[in-house]
């Protein structure tokens, strides 16, 4: 069986962004860039399924700027068998990407498509559920466990509340939720390795899609700020202070 | 314009977080009308149809929805997608499940967790962990919308007489079969719609001793939250979790304990009206957006906290 992996190469999630002056967007030049966490956590998962003998291949995707191929290596690292990247300057939103990636779920017919739920940049939350949609296959978001057996996978989801379980008939699309796995250290030895493994080279118009963007940015802004408050001395200056001055209990 | 509103709803009574997304669908303009798909969803939709605001309520309802899986629950949204200019949903676990798919099938953008209508076609919406908020305008003849519910007011439940019409129901996709549900039982209220959080972080170091805080919690009538630290380290269940991952919370009263305030804990509650923090070290970042912070040992803090609020 084979498992697709979209990542997505973003700003290192220990990086605080600023807003650039000009209200244009934030400023990432010179920041860390890394593999969305999430996504990471669904490398390691689909790892982890060939480990377990459920899946022979693991494909990792990126759809960006050649320098999502770094992505894509360290996607190999961690132990995917090959990679593909989608490469294009446009601004990608989720529905192009989901339209990019539908296009290589025809080309290489995988079984599985596991990806990040969010990526941690523009926090958009869609690009699985608009994949699924638009390649017509069922879906199963927030994922604390996959269990693949007999042609489906059963699903543990994390929802408002607690946890669901769901079966969906494969070929399907899994998003990852944090619970799911600890995703390994990459280690020197497998770097290496993942420099001689193949990475494909597509442009959209090869799997013909038209990435341009739906949703214009007018403007980024700061948001409104929050100033420090007060240090209290001890717990009843604490309760004091709310009751009296906060008026909050 | 009209504005479509997909109901979070249980069956038996709406979600809270539906009456903040029908608030944000008034302001888009045109009449609002509630869509709830569901299974003897008989009394969901009754509530619904007493919500101020809302002109029509239609109802779908078939064995197949009554348990909101994405692939049936968005079929039957695009079924009636057509006579709409707006489709909201509320940015829960299960609109987010829902509302990406509904996008996609109608080959439109999703404008994810708005905080702001500025118009019909113009929204806000944070990035980056609340970090920036981007003003972003939509071209598409649909726009298809998740909503932050702290960012807007609840619709009032009552005072309304909606018309109520039952739909077709679509078919099952046969894709996806619901197996079962997990769901915590607690007399606290709803993290989301609590007016008092109590969060505990990394600090407390151990899932034992979150009970410290459960006192506290009784004490303030408080929903209780936790990090994604806490939560990683297995110490809180995940639905707890507070933060740009977790859930979004603006409660009158936020008390951080043992939290350090990671950025992306800081994005899940920096709009709350009052932030307390308590803390070892004394240079937390936490204590850069509290109200008022006390540097002490949680651990001879919170129970005296406890017994000085009586």
């Amino acid at each position: 069986m084979k498992i697709l992996v979209p990542v997505k190469r973003v700003v290192d999630y220990n990086v605080k962004v600023r807003v650039k002056s000009d209200q244009t967007g934030v400023d990432i030049a010179n920041v860390k860039m890394s593999m969305n966490p999430f996504d990471e956590i669904a490398v390691e998962e689909a790892v982890r399924l060939r480990e377990k003998g459920v899946a022979t291949e693991i494909i990792a995707v990126s759809c960006g700027t050649a320098a999502c191929q770094e992505t894509l290596r360290t996607a190999m690292a961690i132990g995917a068998d090959r990679a593909i990247l989608v490469e294009t300057g446009v601004e990608l939103q989720p529905l192009a990407v989901a339209k990019l990636l539908k296009a290589l779920i025809d080309k290489e017919q995988p079984q599985l498509v596991i990806l990040g739920k969010q990526a941690i940049d523009d926090d958009a939350n869609q690009t699985g559920q608009m994949l699924a949609a638009l390649a017509g296959l069922p879906q199963a978001t927030f994922a604390s466990k996959i269990e693949v057996a007999d042609g489906k996978a059963a699903v543990t989801r994390e929802v408002d509340g607690g946890l669901e379980t769901v079966s969906v008939t494969l070929p399907a699309v899994v998003t990852t939720d944090l619970r799911l796995n600890e995703p390994r250290y990459v280690t020197l030895p497998n770097i290496m390795k993942a420099k001689k493994k193949q990475l494909d080279n597509y442009k959209p118009a090869d799997l013909g899609v038209d990435p341009a963007p739906r949703l214009k940015t007018l403007k980024v802004s700061e948001p409104a700020g929050r100033k420090a408050g007060v240090k209290v001395a001890d717990v009843a200056a604490l309760v004091d202070k709310l009751k009296n001055e906060a008026k909050v209990i | 314009m009209a504005a479509l509103v997909i109901a979070e709803h249980d069956n038996a009574s709406l979600k809270p977080s539906t009456l903040n997304t029908i608030t944000a669908a008034a302001q888009c303009g045109g009449d609002v009308t509630v869509l709830v798909a569901g299974s003897n969803c008989d009394a969901a939709a009754r509530a619904a149809a007493q919500v101020a605001g809302v002109a029509k309520v239609l109802v779908a309802d078939a064995a197949q929805l009554g348990d909101q899986l994405a692939e049936n629950v968005a079929a039957q949204v695009v079924a009636v997608a057509s006579a709409y200019s707006h489709i909201l949903a509320p940015a829960t676990a299960s609109g987010k499940n829902i509302a990406p798919r509904v996008a996609a099938l109608l080959d439109v953008a999703q404008i994810s967790e708005i905080t702001s209508v500025e118009s019909p076609d113009t929204f806000t919406r944070p990035i980056y962990a609340g970090n920036a908020i981007a003003t972003v305008q939509s071209a598409d003849a649909v726009k298809v919308i998740t909503v932050r519910g702290t960012a807007f007011d609840a619709a009032a439940a009552s005072g309304g007489s909606a018309s109520v019409e039952k739909i077709d129901a679509v078919a099952d996709s046969g894709m996806s079969t619901f197996v079962g549900r997990e769901i915590a039982k607690s007399d606290r209220p709803e993290l989301t719609a609590a007016k008092v959080v109590v969060s505990g972080g990394r600090g407390m170091g151990s899932a034992e001793n979150f009970h410290l805080l459960e006192p506290l919690a009784d004490r303030l009538g408080a929903a209780m939250g936790a990090s994604r630290a806490a939560v990683d380290a297995g110490y809180a269940p995940n639905d707890w979790q507070v933060g740009q991952t977790g859930k979004i919370v603006a409660p009158q009263l936020y008390v951080a304990i043992g939290i350090s305030g990671a950025i992306q804990h800081l994005a899940g509650m920096k709009d709350s009206k009052v932030i307390v923090a308590i803390n070892k070290d004394e240079e937390a970042p936490i204590f850069g957006v509290a109200d008022y912070g006390l540097v002490a040992d949680l651990f001879q803090a919170v129970p005296e906290l406890v017994e000085k609020l009586g």
